[in-house]
Protein backbone atom coordinates (compact mmCIF):
# COMPACT_ATOMS: atom_id res chain seq x y z
CA UNK A 1 0.00 0.00 0.00
CA UNK A 2 2.84 2.40 0.71
CA UNK A 3 4.81 1.48 -2.10
CA UNK A 4 2.22 2.30 -4.45
CA UNK A 5 1.46 5.47 -2.43
CA UNK A 6 4.71 6.58 -2.98
CA UNK A 7 4.95 5.07 -6.75
CA UNK A 8 1.24 6.55 -7.72
CA UNK A 9 2.55 9.50 -9.62
CA UNK A 10 5.07 7.47 -11.94
CA UNK A 11 2.69 4.48 -12.32
CA UNK A 12 -0.07 7.54 -13.33
CA UNK A 13 3.09 8.83 -15.56
CA UNK A 14 3.83 5.30 -17.30
CA UNK A 15 0.30 4.80 -18.23
CA UNK A 16 -0.50 7.82 -20.06
CA UNK A 17 2.81 7.46 -21.64
CA UNK A 18 1.20 3.97 -22.78
CA UNK A 19 -1.95 5.95 -24.22
CA UNK A 20 0.09 8.42 -25.97
CA UNK A 21 1.65 4.69 -28.04
CA UNK A 22 -1.70 2.82 -28.33
CA UNK A 23 -2.47 4.71 -31.82
CA UNK A 24 0.90 3.53 -33.18
CA UNK A 25 0.57 -0.14 -32.23
CA UNK A 26 -2.50 0.44 -34.34
CA UNK A 27 -0.11 1.69 -36.98
CA UNK A 28 2.16 -0.61 -36.58
CA UNK A 29 -0.39 -3.90 -36.54
CA UNK A 30 -2.20 -2.54 -39.21
CA UNK A 31 0.37 -1.96 -41.75
CA UNK A 32 0.31 -6.08 -41.48
CA UNK A 33 -3.22 -5.82 -42.27
CA UNK A 34 -4.87 -7.92 -44.82
CA UNK A 35 -8.33 -5.70 -45.63
CA UNK A 36 -11.18 -8.10 -46.63
CA UNK A 37 -13.11 -4.64 -48.91
CA UNK A 38 -11.78 -1.39 -49.17
CA UNK A 39 -14.23 0.35 -47.27
CA UNK A 40 -14.07 -1.51 -43.79
CA UNK A 41 -11.69 -0.30 -41.85
CA UNK A 42 -10.43 -3.10 -39.90
CA UNK A 43 -7.59 -6.07 -38.91
CA UNK A 44 -8.83 -9.35 -40.88
CA UNK A 45 -5.77 -11.09 -41.10
CA UNK A 46 -2.04 -10.97 -41.25
CA UNK A 47 0.31 -10.56 -44.59
CA UNK A 48 3.08 -9.37 -45.63
CA UNK A 49 1.62 -7.90 -48.97
CA UNK A 50 1.76 -4.09 -47.45
CA UNK A 51 5.58 -4.30 -46.89
CA UNK A 52 6.52 -5.78 -50.14
CA UNK A 53 4.69 -3.48 -52.22
CA UNK A 54 4.60 -0.23 -50.76
CA UNK A 55 4.05 2.06 -53.68
CA UNK A 56 1.25 -0.06 -55.37
CA UNK A 57 -1.41 2.86 -54.18
CA UNK A 58 -1.66 5.04 -57.07
CA UNK A 59 -0.23 7.89 -56.01
CA UNK A 60 1.08 7.89 -52.73
CA UNK A 61 5.00 7.27 -53.06
CA UNK A 62 4.72 10.32 -55.69
CA UNK A 63 2.95 12.12 -52.66
CA UNK A 64 5.83 10.85 -50.66
CA UNK A 65 8.80 11.65 -52.85
CA UNK A 66 7.30 15.41 -53.15
CA UNK A 67 7.17 15.44 -49.29
CA UNK A 68 10.68 14.50 -48.84
CA UNK A 69 11.72 16.80 -51.89
CA UNK A 70 10.21 19.96 -50.19
CA UNK A 71 10.83 18.83 -46.44
CA UNK A 72 14.95 18.44 -47.83
CA UNK A 73 14.79 22.30 -49.48
CA UNK A 74 12.97 24.00 -46.73
CA UNK A 75 15.40 22.50 -44.21
CA UNK A 76 18.01 23.31 -46.14
CA UNK A 77 16.74 27.08 -46.41
CA UNK A 78 15.07 27.33 -42.98
CA UNK A 79 18.60 25.94 -41.06
CA UNK A 80 20.55 28.24 -43.11
CA UNK A 81 18.35 31.63 -42.35
CA UNK A 82 17.76 30.91 -39.02
CA UNK A 83 21.18 29.47 -37.73
CA UNK A 84 22.77 33.66 -39.33
CA UNK A 85 19.47 34.77 -37.21
CA UNK A 86 20.45 33.47 -34.01
CA UNK A 87 24.28 33.99 -33.71
CA UNK A 88 22.71 37.89 -34.81
CA UNK A 89 20.87 37.28 -31.76
CA UNK A 90 23.69 36.11 -29.67
CA UNK A 91 26.26 37.67 -30.86
CA UNK A 92 25.75 40.80 -32.32
CA UNK A 93 24.39 44.37 -31.13
CA UNK A 94 21.93 45.75 -33.42
CA UNK A 95 18.67 48.20 -32.98
CA UNK A 96 15.48 47.16 -32.84
CA UNK A 97 15.87 43.46 -30.63
CA UNK A 98 12.78 43.63 -28.93
CA UNK A 99 10.61 44.23 -32.39
CA UNK A 100 13.25 41.20 -33.80
CA UNK A 101 11.74 38.86 -30.88
CA UNK A 102 8.13 39.79 -31.52
CA UNK A 103 9.07 38.80 -35.48
CA UNK A 104 10.45 35.84 -34.31
CA UNK A 105 8.03 34.86 -31.67
CA UNK A 106 4.62 35.69 -33.81
CA UNK A 107 4.83 32.97 -36.29
CA UNK A 108 4.70 30.80 -33.79
CA UNK A 109 1.77 32.30 -31.91
CA UNK A 110 -0.18 31.69 -35.26
CA UNK A 111 -2.87 29.21 -35.69
CA UNK A 112 -1.38 27.34 -39.09
CA UNK A 113 -5.24 28.51 -40.50
CA UNK A 114 -4.43 31.88 -40.10
CA UNK A 115 -1.02 31.95 -41.33
CA UNK A 116 -1.75 29.44 -44.50
CA UNK A 117 -4.54 31.64 -45.19
CA UNK A 118 -2.84 34.91 -45.22
CA UNK A 119 -0.04 33.45 -47.33
CA UNK A 120 -2.72 32.44 -49.95
CA UNK A 121 -4.35 35.92 -49.87
CA UNK A 122 -1.17 36.84 -50.50
CA UNK A 123 -0.11 35.12 -53.42
CA UNK A 124 -3.76 35.50 -55.15
CA UNK A 125 -3.28 39.47 -54.87
CA UNK A 126 0.19 39.32 -56.43
CA UNK A 127 -1.40 37.33 -59.35
CA UNK A 128 0.44 33.99 -58.40
CA UNK A 129 -2.91 32.12 -57.77
CA UNK A 130 -2.65 29.71 -61.23
CA UNK A 131 1.15 28.88 -59.97
CA UNK A 132 0.51 27.77 -56.82
CA UNK A 133 2.36 24.58 -56.18
CA UNK A 134 5.82 23.23 -55.11
CA UNK A 135 7.28 26.36 -55.00
CA UNK A 136 5.10 28.31 -52.74
CA UNK A 137 4.97 25.41 -50.51
CA UNK A 138 7.99 25.61 -50.04
CA UNK A 139 8.42 29.37 -49.38
CA UNK A 140 5.76 28.23 -46.72
CA UNK A 141 7.60 25.67 -45.39
CA UNK A 142 10.44 27.61 -44.87
CA UNK A 143 8.50 30.66 -43.59
CA UNK A 144 7.11 28.48 -40.35
CA UNK A 145 10.26 26.88 -39.98
CA UNK A 146 12.40 29.44 -39.14
CA UNK A 147 11.25 30.82 -35.89
CA UNK A 148 11.46 27.45 -34.34
CA UNK A 149 15.37 26.52 -36.04
CA UNK A 150 16.08 30.52 -34.34
CA UNK A 151 14.87 29.40 -31.06
CA UNK A 152 16.69 26.06 -30.71
CA UNK A 153 19.82 27.24 -32.21
CA UNK A 154 19.74 30.50 -29.96
CA UNK A 155 19.63 28.52 -26.81
CA UNK A 156 22.29 26.55 -27.77
CA UNK A 157 24.69 29.44 -28.40
CA UNK A 158 23.24 31.64 -25.38
CA UNK A 159 23.92 28.14 -22.56
CA UNK A 160 27.84 28.55 -24.48
CA UNK A 161 31.19 29.29 -22.37
CA UNK A 162 32.39 31.36 -24.46
CA UNK A 163 35.96 30.83 -22.72
CA UNK A 164 37.20 27.85 -25.47
CA UNK A 165 37.23 31.22 -27.85
CA UNK A 166 38.48 33.25 -26.09
CA UNK A 167 41.51 30.41 -25.42
CA UNK A 168 41.65 29.87 -29.38
CA UNK A 169 41.84 33.57 -29.41
CA UNK A 170 44.34 33.79 -26.89
CA UNK A 171 46.78 31.32 -28.81
CA UNK A 172 46.88 33.27 -32.12
CA UNK A 173 43.55 31.70 -33.75
CA UNK A 174 42.32 33.88 -36.21
CA UNK A 175 38.50 34.90 -35.89
CA UNK A 176 37.98 32.72 -39.47
CA UNK A 177 39.94 29.53 -37.34
CA UNK A 178 38.29 29.93 -34.07
CA UNK A 179 34.91 30.23 -36.04
CA UNK A 180 35.24 26.86 -37.59
CA UNK A 181 37.07 24.83 -35.20
CA UNK A 182 35.65 25.86 -31.94
CA UNK A 183 32.30 27.81 -32.11
CA UNK A 184 30.68 25.95 -35.19
CA UNK A 185 31.25 22.08 -33.79
CA UNK A 186 30.08 23.39 -30.52
CA UNK A 187 27.04 24.74 -31.69
CA UNK A 188 26.24 21.68 -34.35
CA UNK A 189 24.37 19.90 -32.00
CA UNK A 190 21.61 22.64 -31.80
CA UNK A 191 21.61 22.94 -35.88
CA UNK A 192 21.50 19.24 -36.56
CA UNK A 193 18.42 19.42 -33.84
CA UNK A 194 17.13 22.52 -35.53
CA UNK A 195 17.15 20.80 -38.63
CA UNK A 196 15.72 17.43 -37.85
CA UNK A 197 13.07 19.68 -35.96
CA UNK A 198 12.55 21.51 -39.51
CA UNK A 199 12.54 18.36 -41.43
CA UNK A 200 9.58 17.01 -38.79
CA UNK A 201 7.71 19.78 -38.89
CA UNK A 202 7.63 20.09 -43.08
CA UNK A 203 7.44 16.90 -43.75
CA UNK A 204 4.01 16.44 -41.15
CA UNK A 205 2.70 19.73 -42.25
CA UNK A 206 -1.40 19.71 -43.35
CA UNK A 207 -2.98 23.03 -43.03
CA UNK A 208 -0.68 25.32 -44.32
CA UNK A 209 0.03 23.05 -47.37
CA UNK A 210 -3.32 22.19 -48.51
CA UNK A 211 -3.82 25.85 -48.85
CA UNK A 212 -0.86 26.64 -50.83
CA UNK A 213 -0.92 23.63 -52.69
CA UNK A 214 -2.36 24.12 -56.12
CA UNK A 215 -2.63 20.88 -57.89
CA UNK A 216 0.35 19.57 -55.90
CA UNK A 217 -0.03 16.49 -53.28
CA UNK A 218 2.09 16.10 -50.29
CA UNK A 219 1.82 12.94 -48.40
CA UNK A 220 -0.03 14.18 -45.74
CA UNK A 221 -2.14 15.70 -48.53
CA UNK A 222 -2.66 12.13 -49.80
CA UNK A 223 -3.55 10.58 -46.89
CA UNK A 224 -6.29 13.39 -46.60
CA UNK A 225 -7.93 12.49 -49.65
CA UNK A 226 -7.90 8.75 -48.91
CA UNK A 227 -9.26 9.61 -45.50
CA UNK A 228 -12.50 9.92 -46.78
CA UNK A 229 -12.28 6.98 -49.67
CA UNK A 230 -11.14 3.87 -47.99
CA UNK A 231 -7.33 3.98 -46.71
CA UNK A 232 -5.02 1.70 -48.26
CA UNK A 233 -2.61 0.07 -45.65
CA UNK A 234 0.39 1.09 -46.93
CA UNK A 235 -0.21 4.09 -45.41
CA UNK A 236 0.49 2.59 -42.16
CA UNK A 237 3.59 1.12 -43.81
CA UNK A 238 5.11 4.68 -44.40
CA UNK A 239 3.83 5.82 -40.75
CA UNK A 240 5.40 3.19 -38.97
CA UNK A 241 8.77 3.70 -41.20
CA UNK A 242 8.60 6.93 -39.98
CA UNK A 243 8.47 6.17 -36.47
CA UNK A 244 11.50 3.86 -36.66
CA UNK A 245 13.68 5.98 -38.55
CA UNK A 246 13.21 8.94 -36.04
CA UNK A 247 13.35 6.53 -32.65
CA UNK A 248 16.85 5.31 -35.11
CA UNK A 249 18.20 8.90 -35.31
CA UNK A 250 17.26 10.20 -31.24
CA UNK A 251 18.74 6.45 -29.86
CA UNK A 252 21.92 6.66 -32.21
CA UNK A 253 22.81 10.63 -31.40
CA UNK A 254 21.84 10.08 -27.76
CA UNK A 255 24.58 6.72 -28.08
CA UNK A 256 26.93 9.15 -29.91
CA UNK A 257 26.67 11.88 -27.18
CA UNK A 258 26.83 9.24 -24.13
CA UNK A 259 29.98 7.85 -25.83
CA UNK A 260 31.73 10.96 -26.63
CA UNK A 261 30.98 12.30 -22.76
CA UNK A 262 31.85 8.56 -21.60
CA UNK A 263 35.55 9.21 -23.24
CA UNK A 264 36.02 12.86 -22.29
CA UNK A 265 35.66 11.15 -18.78
CA UNK A 266 38.46 8.70 -19.40
CA UNK A 267 40.54 11.05 -20.14
CA UNK B 1 24.02 48.85 -24.20
CA UNK B 2 27.22 51.01 -23.22
CA UNK B 3 24.95 52.32 -20.19
CA UNK B 4 24.34 49.26 -18.81
CA UNK B 5 28.26 48.32 -19.07
CA UNK B 6 28.82 50.03 -15.83
CA UNK B 7 26.78 47.76 -13.97
CA UNK B 8 27.35 44.52 -15.74
CA UNK B 9 29.93 42.80 -12.94
CA UNK B 10 27.21 43.37 -10.10
CA UNK B 11 24.68 41.50 -11.91
CA UNK B 12 24.68 38.17 -13.64
CA UNK B 13 25.27 36.47 -16.63
CA UNK B 14 22.78 38.14 -19.23
CA UNK B 15 23.12 41.52 -18.33
CA UNK B 16 27.49 40.79 -18.82
CA UNK B 17 26.39 39.21 -22.24
CA UNK B 18 25.02 42.56 -23.32
CA UNK B 19 28.35 44.09 -23.10
CA UNK B 20 30.11 41.11 -24.95
CA UNK B 21 28.10 41.65 -27.91
CA UNK B 22 30.06 42.66 -30.99
CA UNK B 23 28.34 46.01 -32.64
CA UNK B 24 28.76 46.71 -36.78
CA UNK B 25 27.84 45.82 -39.68
CA UNK B 26 27.80 41.82 -39.31
CA UNK B 27 25.15 41.32 -37.19
CA UNK B 28 22.50 43.51 -39.84
CA UNK B 29 24.31 41.34 -42.34
CA UNK B 30 23.41 37.90 -40.45
CA UNK B 31 20.17 39.50 -39.80
CA UNK B 32 18.91 40.67 -43.30
CA UNK B 33 17.80 37.41 -45.36
CA UNK B 34 16.18 35.74 -42.33
CA UNK B 35 14.28 39.13 -42.01
CA UNK B 36 13.39 39.74 -45.32
CA UNK B 37 11.85 36.40 -45.88
CA UNK B 38 9.56 36.94 -42.79
CA UNK B 39 8.56 40.09 -43.89
CA UNK B 40 7.81 38.98 -47.39
CA UNK B 41 5.63 35.89 -46.46
CA UNK B 42 4.77 36.46 -43.20
CA UNK B 43 4.23 40.18 -42.47
CA UNK B 44 2.77 41.62 -45.88
CA UNK B 45 0.63 38.40 -46.16
CA UNK B 46 -0.56 39.10 -43.02
CA UNK B 47 -1.66 42.48 -44.53
CA UNK B 48 -2.94 40.91 -47.51
CA UNK B 49 -5.41 39.39 -45.27
CA UNK B 50 -6.48 42.44 -44.03
CA UNK B 51 -7.47 43.48 -47.05
CA UNK B 52 -8.83 40.71 -48.23
CA UNK B 53 -11.38 40.70 -45.60
CA UNK B 54 -12.24 43.68 -46.47
CA UNK B 55 -12.98 43.25 -50.20
CA UNK B 56 -15.99 43.85 -51.81
CA UNK B 57 -17.64 40.35 -51.71
CA UNK B 58 -19.53 41.01 -55.33
CA UNK B 59 -16.10 40.04 -57.22
CA UNK B 60 -14.37 36.27 -57.10
CA UNK B 61 -11.08 35.40 -57.14
CA UNK B 62 -11.29 34.95 -61.54
CA UNK B 63 -12.71 38.42 -62.02
CA UNK B 64 -10.85 39.90 -59.20
CA UNK B 65 -11.77 41.92 -56.39
CA UNK B 66 -12.49 45.19 -55.74
CA UNK B 67 -11.17 46.88 -52.47
CA UNK B 68 -14.00 48.68 -50.65
CA UNK B 69 -13.58 48.40 -47.15
CA UNK B 70 -16.60 45.86 -46.42
CA UNK B 71 -16.31 45.72 -42.51
CA UNK B 72 -19.87 44.03 -43.04
CA UNK B 73 -17.75 41.13 -44.45
CA UNK B 74 -16.70 40.77 -40.63
CA UNK B 75 -20.35 41.39 -39.31
CA UNK B 76 -21.84 38.93 -42.00
CA UNK B 77 -19.07 36.42 -41.01
CA UNK B 78 -20.13 36.24 -37.42
CA UNK B 79 -23.63 36.00 -37.87
CA UNK B 80 -23.13 33.21 -40.07
CA UNK B 81 -20.38 30.97 -38.22
CA UNK B 82 -20.66 31.92 -34.95
CA UNK B 83 -21.67 28.66 -34.22
CA UNK B 84 -18.22 26.76 -35.40
CA UNK B 85 -16.09 29.72 -33.81
CA UNK B 86 -17.49 29.67 -30.18
CA UNK B 87 -17.29 25.57 -30.98
CA UNK B 88 -14.02 26.25 -31.38
CA UNK B 89 -12.69 27.93 -28.44
CA UNK B 90 -14.97 25.84 -26.28
CA UNK B 91 -12.99 22.18 -27.39
CA UNK B 92 -9.94 23.62 -27.56
CA UNK B 93 -10.14 24.76 -24.23
CA UNK B 94 -12.01 22.16 -22.55
CA UNK B 95 -8.57 20.12 -24.77
CA UNK B 96 -6.18 22.40 -23.01
CA UNK B 97 -7.42 21.76 -19.86
CA UNK B 98 -7.30 17.90 -20.02
CA UNK B 99 -3.81 18.40 -21.57
CA UNK B 100 -3.06 20.33 -18.55
CA UNK B 101 -4.07 17.69 -16.17
CA UNK B 102 -2.54 14.61 -18.79
CA UNK B 103 0.66 17.11 -18.69
CA UNK B 104 1.41 18.27 -15.46
CA UNK B 105 0.82 14.40 -14.29
CA UNK B 106 3.44 13.36 -16.89
CA UNK B 107 5.81 15.91 -16.58
CA UNK B 108 5.87 16.24 -12.22
CA UNK B 109 7.11 12.28 -13.03
CA UNK B 110 9.06 12.55 -15.35
CA UNK B 111 11.36 15.26 -13.41
CA UNK B 112 11.13 14.03 -10.18
CA UNK B 113 9.99 10.47 -10.37
CA UNK B 114 11.92 9.15 -12.91
CA UNK B 115 15.23 9.12 -11.89
CA UNK B 116 17.56 7.66 -14.41
CA UNK B 117 14.73 7.12 -16.45
CA UNK B 118 14.56 10.17 -16.83
CA UNK B 119 15.77 11.15 -20.63
CA UNK B 120 15.15 8.16 -22.14
CA UNK B 121 11.02 8.87 -20.83
CA UNK B 122 11.27 12.21 -22.34
CA UNK B 123 12.11 10.65 -25.68
CA UNK B 124 9.35 8.51 -25.04
CA UNK B 125 6.87 11.65 -25.25
CA UNK B 126 7.96 12.77 -28.57
CA UNK B 127 8.70 9.67 -30.33
CA UNK B 128 5.00 8.71 -30.77
CA UNK B 129 4.68 12.23 -32.45
CA UNK B 130 7.17 11.54 -34.96
CA UNK B 131 4.66 9.64 -37.11
CA UNK B 132 2.16 11.70 -39.36
CA UNK B 133 0.08 13.75 -37.29
CA UNK B 134 -3.00 12.93 -39.90
CA UNK B 135 -1.65 8.91 -39.74
CA UNK B 136 -1.75 8.97 -36.32
CA UNK B 137 -5.47 10.56 -36.01
CA UNK B 138 -6.85 8.50 -38.81
CA UNK B 139 -5.69 5.50 -36.37
CA UNK B 140 -7.83 6.57 -33.54
CA UNK B 141 -10.60 6.96 -36.27
CA UNK B 142 -9.84 2.86 -36.19
CA UNK B 143 -9.96 2.54 -32.22
CA UNK B 144 -12.92 4.41 -31.23
CA UNK B 145 -14.49 3.12 -34.62
CA UNK B 146 -18.41 1.69 -34.11
CA UNK B 147 -17.53 -2.26 -33.45
CA UNK B 148 -14.65 -1.59 -31.95
CA UNK B 149 -13.47 -2.87 -29.08
CA UNK B 150 -13.40 0.12 -26.83
CA UNK B 151 -17.50 0.72 -27.98
CA UNK B 152 -18.12 -3.04 -27.38
CA UNK B 153 -16.63 -2.83 -24.25
CA UNK B 154 -18.37 0.00 -23.06
CA UNK B 155 -21.91 -0.76 -24.08
CA UNK B 156 -21.59 -3.83 -22.48
CA UNK B 157 -21.02 -2.28 -19.11
CA UNK B 158 -23.94 -0.13 -20.18
CA UNK B 159 -21.91 3.37 -20.14
CA UNK B 160 -22.99 3.26 -23.45
CA UNK B 161 -26.31 2.71 -25.32
CA UNK B 162 -26.48 -0.06 -27.22
CA UNK B 163 -26.73 2.14 -30.22
CA UNK B 164 -24.17 5.28 -28.82
CA UNK B 165 -21.03 5.76 -30.74
CA UNK B 166 -18.01 7.64 -29.54
CA UNK B 167 -17.05 8.48 -33.36
CA UNK B 168 -18.93 11.49 -35.24
CA UNK B 169 -18.93 12.54 -31.52
CA UNK B 170 -17.48 15.82 -29.48
CA UNK B 171 -15.97 13.14 -27.18
CA UNK B 172 -14.35 11.95 -30.28
CA UNK B 173 -12.93 15.29 -31.52
CA UNK B 174 -11.85 16.31 -28.09
CA UNK B 175 -9.96 13.34 -27.42
CA UNK B 176 -8.01 13.94 -30.87
CA UNK B 177 -7.16 17.05 -30.16
CA UNK B 178 -6.03 16.24 -26.26
CA UNK B 179 -4.00 13.53 -28.20
CA UNK B 180 -1.80 15.72 -30.65
CA UNK B 181 -1.37 18.46 -28.90
CA UNK B 182 -0.39 16.69 -25.50
CA UNK B 183 3.52 17.18 -26.23
CA UNK B 184 3.29 21.08 -26.41
CA UNK B 185 2.22 20.33 -22.77
CA UNK B 186 4.58 18.23 -21.28
CA UNK B 187 8.06 19.76 -22.66
CA UNK B 188 7.19 23.25 -21.38
CA UNK B 189 5.33 21.93 -18.39
CA UNK B 190 8.86 19.72 -17.87
CA UNK B 191 11.23 22.54 -18.24
CA UNK B 192 9.62 24.48 -15.61
CA UNK B 193 9.24 21.35 -12.93
CA UNK B 194 12.56 20.07 -13.19
CA UNK B 195 13.90 23.49 -12.22
CA UNK B 196 12.39 23.36 -8.99
CA UNK B 197 14.46 23.12 -6.08
CA UNK B 198 13.54 19.94 -4.71
CA UNK B 199 14.71 21.70 -1.08
CA UNK B 200 11.93 23.67 -1.23
CA UNK B 201 9.21 20.92 -1.24
CA UNK B 202 10.64 18.94 1.74
CA UNK B 203 10.99 22.30 3.69
CA UNK B 204 7.02 22.60 3.20
CA UNK B 205 6.83 19.04 4.59
CA UNK B 206 8.88 19.31 7.36
CA UNK B 207 6.72 22.62 8.31
CA UNK B 208 4.02 20.32 8.45
CA UNK B 209 2.55 21.01 5.13
CA UNK B 210 0.51 17.44 4.35
CA UNK B 211 1.59 16.82 0.05
CA UNK B 212 -1.89 18.60 -1.03
CA UNK B 213 -1.11 21.65 0.89
CA UNK B 214 3.04 21.74 -0.13
CA UNK B 215 1.63 21.03 -3.73
CA UNK B 216 -0.41 24.09 -4.14
CA UNK B 217 1.46 26.34 -1.78
CA UNK B 218 5.16 25.33 -3.34
CA UNK B 219 5.31 23.44 -6.65
CA UNK B 220 2.31 24.67 -8.53
CA UNK B 221 3.33 28.30 -8.02
CA UNK B 222 6.93 27.59 -8.86
CA UNK B 223 5.88 25.70 -12.42
CA UNK B 224 2.94 28.62 -13.41
CA UNK B 225 5.46 29.76 -16.05
CA UNK B 226 5.65 25.68 -17.75
CA UNK B 227 1.77 26.21 -17.23
CA UNK B 228 1.50 29.72 -18.59
CA UNK B 229 3.54 28.95 -21.78
CA UNK B 230 2.26 25.08 -22.23
CA UNK B 231 -1.15 26.30 -21.94
CA UNK B 232 -0.21 28.49 -24.67
CA UNK B 233 1.79 26.54 -27.11
CA UNK B 234 -1.64 23.94 -26.81
CA UNK B 235 -4.63 26.60 -26.88
CA UNK B 236 -3.49 28.48 -29.79
CA UNK B 237 -2.72 25.22 -32.42
CA UNK B 238 -6.05 23.35 -30.74
CA UNK B 239 -8.12 26.46 -31.76
CA UNK B 240 -6.96 26.86 -35.37
CA UNK B 241 -7.05 22.61 -35.97
CA UNK B 242 -9.27 21.08 -38.11
CA UNK B 243 -8.27 17.75 -38.97
CA UNK B 244 -9.34 16.15 -35.53
CA UNK B 245 -12.86 17.84 -35.97
CA UNK B 246 -13.09 16.24 -39.99
CA UNK B 247 -11.40 13.06 -39.56
CA UNK B 248 -12.88 12.08 -35.56
CA UNK B 249 -16.27 14.24 -36.12
CA UNK B 250 -18.85 15.05 -37.96
CA UNK B 251 -20.62 18.08 -39.89
CA UNK B 252 -21.81 18.54 -36.51
CA UNK B 253 -18.25 19.46 -34.74
CA UNK B 254 -17.53 21.20 -37.46
CA UNK B 255 -15.05 24.09 -36.13
CA UNK B 256 -13.63 27.50 -37.32
CA UNK B 257 -10.42 25.87 -39.37
CA UNK B 258 -12.80 23.64 -41.28
CA UNK B 259 -15.17 26.36 -42.18
CA UNK B 260 -12.48 29.11 -43.33
CA UNK B 261 -10.29 26.08 -45.17
CA UNK B 262 -13.69 25.40 -47.34
CA UNK B 263 -14.44 28.69 -48.06
CA UNK B 264 -11.20 29.16 -49.62
CA UNK B 265 -10.82 26.17 -51.40
CA UNK B 266 -14.25 25.08 -52.40
CA UNK B 267 -16.74 28.21 -52.10
CA UNK B 268 -13.87 30.48 -53.22
CA UNK B 269 -15.19 33.15 -50.69
CA UNK B 270 -11.96 34.84 -49.93
CA UNK B 271 -13.49 37.79 -48.32
CA UNK B 272 -15.74 36.13 -45.99
CA UNK B 273 -12.76 33.59 -45.16
CA UNK B 274 -10.34 36.34 -44.70
CA UNK B 275 -12.67 37.94 -42.04
CA UNK B 276 -12.85 34.77 -40.75
CA UNK B 277 -9.75 34.15 -40.33
CA UNK B 278 -8.73 37.48 -39.13
CA UNK B 279 -11.55 37.11 -36.27
CA UNK B 280 -10.20 34.15 -35.28
CA UNK B 281 -6.61 35.57 -34.84
CA UNK B 282 -8.21 38.35 -32.90
CA UNK B 283 -9.96 36.62 -30.65
CA UNK B 284 -6.95 34.09 -29.89
CA UNK B 285 -4.31 37.24 -29.63
CA UNK B 286 -7.11 38.98 -27.30
CA UNK B 287 -7.65 35.85 -24.58
CA UNK B 288 -3.34 35.44 -24.63
CA UNK B 289 -2.86 38.85 -23.47
CA UNK B 290 -5.55 39.22 -21.25
CA UNK B 291 -4.47 35.31 -19.88
CA UNK B 292 -0.93 36.71 -19.70
CA UNK B 293 -2.00 39.46 -17.75
CA UNK B 294 -3.91 37.77 -15.40
CA UNK B 295 -1.25 34.84 -14.51
CA UNK B 296 1.26 37.57 -14.82
CA UNK B 297 4.34 35.95 -16.53
CA UNK B 298 5.51 38.91 -18.62
CA UNK B 299 8.53 37.52 -19.04
CA UNK B 300 6.76 34.77 -21.33
CA UNK B 301 8.60 36.18 -25.07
Amino acid sequence: MRWLRDHLVLILGILILLYTFVPIFVVVLMSFNDPSSKLIYRFDGFTLHNWLNPCEPEGMCHALGTSIQISLLATIGSTILGTLMAFALVRHDFLGRSSMNLLIFLPMATPEIVMGSSLLALFVAAGFAGQLGFWTILIAHVMFCLSFVVVTVRARLAGMDDNLEQAAMDLYATPRQTFWRITFPLVFPGILGAALLSFSLSFDDFIVTNLNAGNTTTFPMYVWGVAQRGIPMQVNVIGTLMFMVSVLIVVGSEVNSRRRTAKLATR
Amino acid sequence: MASTAGTAPVTTAPASDDSSRRRGLTGYVLLVPGVVWLALFFVIPFYSLVATSLYDPGGSVFSGYEMSYQFSNYWHAIQDYWEPLLRSLWYAGLATLICLVLGYVLAYAIAFKAGRWKNLMLVLVIAPFFTSFLVRTLSWKLILADGGLIVNSLQAVHLLGPDGRLLATPFAVICGIVYNFLPFMVLPLFASIDKIDHRLIEASSDLYANPFVGFWKVTWPLSLPGVVSGTLLTFIPAAGDYINAQLLGSPNQRMVGNVIQNLFTQANDYPAAGALSMILMILIVAMVLFYVRRAGTEELL
